[in-house]
């Protein structure tokens, strides 16, 4: 007997020991629902964080642009004083592109808020990319790249060149680089709807994985945007991100109260998105569930099992000075004990299974399906959460156990 | 209310255990039981199955509580006792000898001898090795002190027992049929071996047996017959091993 361990701890391993097939058995199913629950919760997370990192890579988390523009009809003074309705039809006003009002001032207000991290001015319009005979619609987008690659991973997309454009640069996508048979260093014209032209360097060529994206989004620098879209000394957005991209949502509806202009956070505007990602979260967690009860069951089932083999025993300890209090720790240390081994060898095979996945499921190129994270504080919630569970599934059993009338359990 | 006298280990008073109270079925099984043990008294319990020894032996350990009557170990009443406080004065004034199943298997002989003071230390350590290694040493099985008890005879069981009974140097031992499972040679040996320990030691022993040979060994024997006390009498011509006369008087 070791001196460090407590006479409960003594007794509940020596009781296990005995019961070695009992508790081998349990342990087991424990692990493989533990296992499940490591496996499946790494795989949804790994899939859901590479969703998001997909989403978040190259969008805002929160959009601030003008105020709409909105049609207003005209009252006559006659009106007013009749005190009546007017019943016309009123048209929507076409939105043409603005500037923000102030924007230097909105984005240093921004920049003073708690949680926001980066603050990027963008100005945004439609417009042609022209070489030769040949002509693509684009969408171009301003940039000051100190800020906005601060924002977009647009520098990790970059196949070819750097992202840091100047006044006389362009960025375009590999789609749009083949259809306008141009690279690196090569010239291209741009034209916007209201007039501007420009003839641009191509200083770097991106790869977003999207055939979209890369046929149509330009990036030049932020003054040659506003000239060519003739919008001097505007922003016709700024783009934010936050500490907590999921606090995006209530950060949105605080700039929107402080500055009355228009905001969208990216969980109002991927609203689809976030619906798939709480179904997932969800199963996840009735899978959980089911596989921690299944886990409980089985833990109370053998202790119950235990308490009625050992009932003499039990008798026999409670006569030889054992008091109630020492019998239930005895048997909530070994629901928390199987729970607990079972939780690191199912944290282990987990681990196996995840493995196993990551050779598996590959990209035709031999890259990962999806990024799977081994978090330690999975596994360490894993085992918390089943030494829990084996703590709660044996309070059953123990109470039982606590209560056996000595006289009877040794009669038998 | 009994004066407290340090010559007496147990005193029993109107002591009456009925099961199934307010049922149809209700039985009383104890009518009332007087009883005084001294202390170094070697007695025998003896009567017919059913006659109330066991349940009897039950409320004396405080195994059991009695519906009526007073009950004194070493002068402490145990009336208005909590669980807790009933178990330490069981850890600390009563040992106990079973017929079966009386020790643990998954303990070896010398840690079944510890388990008491364990229970009461929270902790192992030397002193309560040396105190079961010596008498693990007294009941003549150190050569076995290491074996599992199910490794070990019906014999050598009972007397692991014996030391365990012993460990906390009680003022009582309560035992219970505790040679009523082994062959003639090691009831004896057993029985020797107890009555060693209660002149060494001045420990009470309350036997209960069914053998009136070993009954007649005994200093003092109790006849219970259908839940009252039928005879109490001082054993004056205690036998010794060997002897023939199997009669009790």
């Amino acid at each position: 007997m070791n001196p460090l361990f407590p006479f409960e701890w003594i007794v509940a391993t020596r009781f296990m020991r005995e019961g070695r097939m009992q508790t081998l058995l349990i342990i087991g199913g424990v692990a493989l629902g533990v296992s499940v629950i490591v496996f499946i919760s790494a795989l949804i997370s790994g899939l859901q964080s590479n969703l998001f990192r997909r989403t978040l890579d190259f969008q805002a988390q929160i959009v601030i642009l003008p105020p709409e523009e909105i049609a207003r009809p005209l009252r006559g003074l006659n009106y007013q004083k009749a005190n009546k309705q007017e019943s016309v039809l009123v048209q929507a006003r076409a939105q043409r592109l603005r500037s923000i009002d102030q924007w230097q001032k909105v984005r240093d207000q921004l920049l003073l808020m708690k949680n926001v991290t980066v603050v990027a001015p963008v100005v945004s319009g439609a417009g042609f990319v022209i070489r030769a005979d040949a002509n693509r619609a684009i969408t171009l987008t301003g940039i000051e790249p100190e800020n906005y690659l601060r924002l977009i991973a647009l520098k990790d997309k970059i196949i070819a060149g750097s992202a840091n454009v100047t006044s006389s640069d362009i960025l375009v996508g590999i789609e749009l680089a083949k259809d306008m048979g141009v690279s690196m260093g090569d010239k291209l014209t741009l034209r916007t709807a209201s007039g501007g032209t420009a003839t641009l360097m191509i200083s770097g060529i991106f790869d977003f994985g999207n055939k979209g994206q890369n046929q149509r989004a330009v990036y030049v620098a932020f003054r040659t945007a506003q000239s060519l879209l003739n919008l001097a000394g505007g922003a016709s957005s700024l783009e934010v991100n936050v500490a907590d991209p999921f606090s995006a949502e209530n950060i949105a509806q605080d700039i929107q109260a402080q500055t009355g202009l228009k905001v969208e956070s990216w969980i109002a505007t991927n609203a689809q998105f976030f619906s798939a990602l709480a179904a997932q979260s969800m199963s996840n967690t009735i899978i959980r569930f089911f596989v921690g009860l299944t886990a409980a069951l089985g833990i109370a089932s053998v202790l119950v099992v235990s308490v009625v083999q050992k009932s003499k025993e039990i008798g026999l300890l409670r006569a030889t000075g054992t008091s109630r209090q020492q019998v239930l720790r005895i048997f909530l240390l070994q629901g928390a004990l199987m729970g607990l081994m079972g939780s690191i060898v199912g944290s282990l095979m987990g681990w196996g299974f995840l493995m196993l996945w990551r050779g598996i499921a590959k990209n035709a190129d031999g890259t990962p399906l999806f990024v799977i994270n081994f978090d330690p504080m999975l596994f360490l919630y894993a085992a918390l959460g089943a030494t829990l569970v084996g703590t709660l599934a044996a309070m059953f059993p123990a109470l039982r156990a606590a209560r056996l009338d000595p006289a009877v359990a040794i009669r038998g | 209310m009994a004066e407290y006298d340090d010559a007496i280990t147990l005193r029993l008073e109107g002591i009456r255990k009925a099961y199934g109270v307010g049922t149809p079925a209700e039985t009383e099984v104890l009518h009332g039981i007087d009883l005084i043990l001294k202390r170094g008294e070697f007695a025998a319990l003896i009567g017919p199955s059913g006659s109330g020894k066991s349940t009897l032996l039950n409320i004396i350990g405080l195994l059991d509580q009695p519906n009526q009557g007073k009950l004194f170990i070493t002068g402490q009443s145990t009336e208005l006792l909590k669980d807790i406080e009933l178990t330490r004065l069981r850890a600390s004034e009563i040992g106990f000898i079973f017929q079966f199943h009386n020790l643990l298997p998954a303990f070896t002989a010398l840690e079944n001898v510890m388990l008491p003071r364990l229970a009461e230390l929270g902790h192992p350590n030397e002193e309560m090795r040396l105190i079961a290694a010596e008498l693990i040493e007294k009941v003549g099985l150190t050569p076995w002190k290491e074996h599992k008890s199910n490794d070990l005879s019906g014999g050598q069981q009972q007397r692991v027992a014996i030391a365990r009974a012993l460990v906390m140097n009680p003022a009582l031992v309560l035992a219970d049929e505790p040679t009523g499972n082994l062959d003639t040679k090691s009831a004896d040996s057993v029985f020797d071996l107890m009555r060693e320990m209660n002149k060494t030691n001045g420990t009470t022993f309350l036997i209960v047996t069914h053998d009136p040979r070993l009954a007649q060994r005994c200093d003092r024997i109790i006849e219970m017959v259908d839940g009252n006390i039928a005879s109490d009498k001082e054993n004056l011509n205690v036998l010794k091993i060997g002897d023939n006369n199997t009669h009790i008087s």
